[in-house]
């Protein structure tokens, strides 16, 4: 059964690491939903944040080929229950929407958005929130003319307890001894 | 007057510095590395490499192929051998983009590669400059890892990566893209090896848990099979392998580029596993209760329709690599290890046994294809030479101890089937990719890797005529290289399965030929056409004993087809003895 999922990707500064990443999803038919990208909490170490929808078995094994990626350092997948996530969305609109009473004020007050630029010609509307929120905001607007809407990525937190620098930990310790062969009990 | 470069090294050194150019550069990371063969084909942007060369030729030796596919294969072909890393050099746009195929061949067999291509000078990078295409993205899906290098200073740690991403972990080819200036900029030259890579840990601790809980079960298996695969040559895990089957008493099948890695003549071999395998190990593998998968990754061509693919057995699967795990297959104990260590490790851990009436049925199996396919294969009373029969009298002549290596068609699989194979890594075939024009440049570097043993390459006259040029690199070399084509004047195995398939329509599969002896001969190169059965021996004979290369055509019946075969869509239980 298909469902959504996140993947977080945690990886170097590679060029071409996105290619590579694509390539995969791409060999699989699986469609990107959203895609963000940024620096982490640990310096040098970027966290790319993609959403798909596919199935458990398929989303399982893509995130296996990520990791086997020479630069990629660890990758969770996520069910929505398993993670906190925010997206962003910015409306414009023309000033004079604004002079059908304070309606737009309304509206924007109401759906926990907030004003952030007003010119003589537009206003910019901003808003964080789930993809519903942030399309259903986009609904209410409608009728006073949408001039542009741009939306981001998703960005996501995990529930987990365990953080990165405890993998990165644990890699390093693996990595140290690396050369050791294995003991053979007779 | 000494030039400007020369003044300035001779200040670097009394400073205690070693300064080159980044192409000097490259050479000395190469030679640290261990190599000392390169294939390749010069061109514009890699051309200070070139020069270089010529100082190290006591150091490196250099083969120049008549095609970049062709230093890519024979590379290869080398490293299989060897077991070392296999280097090719190529020039950038259609230097680099003639070596994909061969980088496509050595990802989807794993086999551990370092191709070195040029790019054009840094600040012409993204103006479709002369010769520019982006190798570095069209490399990306058939490469484990690749870098482009646009300062010399970068050269010796790129080159570093390359080696030990290529040679550890699951092994693969790796590709490093340099651009001209940098090729050409001085730098002072100091190597480390790499033995570590913050998001790459290739070395896995023992899964310990995992191999007792394997134990157990094989413990207490009553039919159980193991089918080892390539994995077990790349980790040199010949010898574990045989401790185990030996301890446990359980028969082995191979892959095909498994093959090599246990002798044919044991006991314990149960055959080729796959599509056009043996009897026995096909169909027992669905009587099998217990399955030991080691370094093998469940290929299409091995399992047949996955539906019915082993659902007698428990599967235990030894892999380096972790996305292989129920990949194709279920996997019910994954043991995610190197193969050698292992085994290493369960074979300590499994109790003595035998398993002599399972055995049996695969004796029975044998005697089953031997009746029904192999004889009339390899001792044909009359009609045309057969190439089972080829390949058999030079697997008698040569003891089993030559090294093979194969084209991809027909050819190939007759040569996998009846070559007795009986020590390791002699056996040089494209599995994954299937490229036909892979047996001759493959030849040429395989022969290169291994002067002391004879090296024979079975083609098809398909095959031949992909990368025949190569014969100039025999020639220029002298490379005892033995060449057999097996002639059937068509794309045999295609024509196989219009004859199977698609109603015996031979749409673009007979081959109007040209005199291959002629233009061996042209080359320079000893050449002889045979096309009786009573010449077949001593032509093998006389070729065998030849020194230096040699081409033998042989014509072979026209429309033999290969057998036994699982068709498409069948299961391995399915698998055909007959038309």
């Amino acid at each position: 059964m298909k469902q959504e999922y996140t993947i977080s990707l945690f990886t170097e500064d590679h060029i071409g690491i996105l290619g590579q990443i694509t390539i995969i999803l791409t060999r699989r038919q699986i469609n990107i939903e959203s895609f963000t990208a940024s620096e982490s909490a640990v310096k040098g170490v970027y966290l790319l944040t993609i959403v798909v929808t596919t199935s458990s078995e398929l989303v399982e094994k893509v995130a296996k080929q990520m990791e086997k990626l020479v630069d990629v350092l660890k990758v969770f997948v996520h069910t929505f229950d398993q993670i906190i996530y925010q997206e962003i969305a910015l409306y414009k609109l023309p000033t004079k929407a604004m002079m059908s009473g304070n309606i737009i004020d309304q509206i924007v007050r109401s759906s926990y958005a907030r004003i952030l630029e007003v010119s003589p010609e537009f206003i910019v509307i901003e808003k964080t929130g789930s993809k519903e929120e942030i399309l259903k905001l986009l609904d209410r607007l409608e009728p006073y003319g949408v001039l542009q809407f741009a939306k981001s990525g998703r960005v996501a937190i995990t529930k987990q307890v365990k953080e990165l620098h405890s993998y990165l930990k644990e890699m390093d310790e693996a990595n140290l001894n690396n050369n050791k062969p294995a003991e053979i009990p007779v | 007057m000494k030039s400007e470069n020369e003044t300035e090294q001779i200040t670097a050194q009394a400073n205690g510095q070693e300064l080159m150019t980044g192409a000097d550069a490259l050479l000395r990371c190469l030679i640290q590395e261990g190599v000392d063969t390169v294939f390749g084909y010069p061109g514009g942007a890699i051309m200070p490499v070139y020069d270089k060369l010529l100082d190290y030729e006591d150091q490196i030796s250099h083969y120049l192929t008549r095609h970049e596919q062709g230093a890519a294969h024979a590379a290869q072909a080398y490293s299989m051998v060897t077991g070392k890393v296999g280097v090719a050099f190529a020039t950038s746009g259609p230097g680099a983009t003639n070596l994909v195929t061969g980088i496509a061949n050595a990802f989807l067999d794993s086999v551990p590669t370092v191709f070195i291509t040029a790019q054009v000078v840094s600040t012409l990078i993204g103006t479709d400059a002369f010769q520019e295409t982006d190798i570095i993205g069209i490399s990306m899906p058939v490469t484990k890892w690749n870098c482009q290098v646009k300062k010399a200073e970068d050269i010796p740690e790129v080159i570093a990566k390359a080696f030990y991403i290529a040679k550890t972990g699951r092994k693969g080819p790796v590709l490093v893209d340099i651009t001209k200036d940098a090729q050409q900029q001085m730098i002072d030259f100091k190597y480390q090896k790499c033995t570590y890579i913050r998001s790459y840990n290739p070395y896995r601790p023992l899964n310990i848990k995992s191999i007792e809980s394997a134990a157990i079960m094989i413990n207490h298996a009553e039919r159980p099979l193991i089918l080892a695969g390539h994995g077990v040559l790349l980790s040199g895990a010949e010898k574990e392998l045989k401790a185990f089957a030996e301890k446990t008493g359980i028969p082995v099948a191979l892959t095909l580029l498994g093959l090599s890695a246990f002798p044919t003549d044991h006991r314990l071999y149960a055959g080729m596993l796959g599509m056009h395998g043996n009897y026995g190990a096909n169909v027992l593998t669905n009587q099998a209760d217990v399955i030991i998968a080691v370094g093998m990754r469940f290929d299409d061509r091995v399992t047949g329709n996955l539906k019915k693919y082993a659902k007698n057995a428990t599967i235990i699967h030894i892999e380096i690599d972790e996305a292989e795990f129920n990949k194709n297959v279920p996997v019910d104990v994954a043991i995610h290890n190197d193969a050698k260590e292992a085994l290493n490790y369960l074979t300590a851990h499994v109790k003595d046994n035998s398993f002599e009436k399972w055995i049996r049925e695969f004796r029975i199996c044998d005697k089953t294809e031997y009746d029904k396919v192999v004889k009339p294969e390899t001792k044909p009373a009359e009609g045309q030479i057969r190439m089972g029969e080829v390949v058999r009298l030079v697997s008698e002549l040569t003891k089993g101890e030559a090294v093979i290596v194969s084209d991809v068609g027909q050819n190939q699989m007759v040569a996998a089937r009846y070559y007795k194979f009986t020590k390791p890594n002699t056996w040089v075939s494209s599995g994954g990719m299937g490229t036909m024009g892979f047996g001759l440049p493959a030849g040429i570097g395989a022969t290169l890797g291994c002067p002391d043993k004879p090296v024979i390459t079975f083609l098809g006259d398909g095959g031949f005529q992909m990368t025949m040029q190569e014969l100039g690199t025999m020639m220029q070399y002298n490379i005892p290289l033995k060449v057999v084509i097996l002639n059937n004047s068509y794309l045999g195995m295609v024509r196989q399965w219009q004859d199977m398939f698609f109603d015996k329509r031979y749409a673009s599969t007979a081959l109007p030929n040209p005199d291959f002896v002629a233009i061996a001969k042209a080359y320079k190169i000893e050449a002889r056409k045979i096309e009786l059965r009573e010449d077949l021996k001593d032509a093998l004979q006389k070729m065998i004993e030849t020194k230096g290369p040699y081409l033998l055509e042989i014509t072979v019946e026209n429309e033999a087809n290969v057998f036994p075969m699982i068709e498409p869509g069948s299961a391995v239980s399915e698998i055909r003895l007959t038309y």
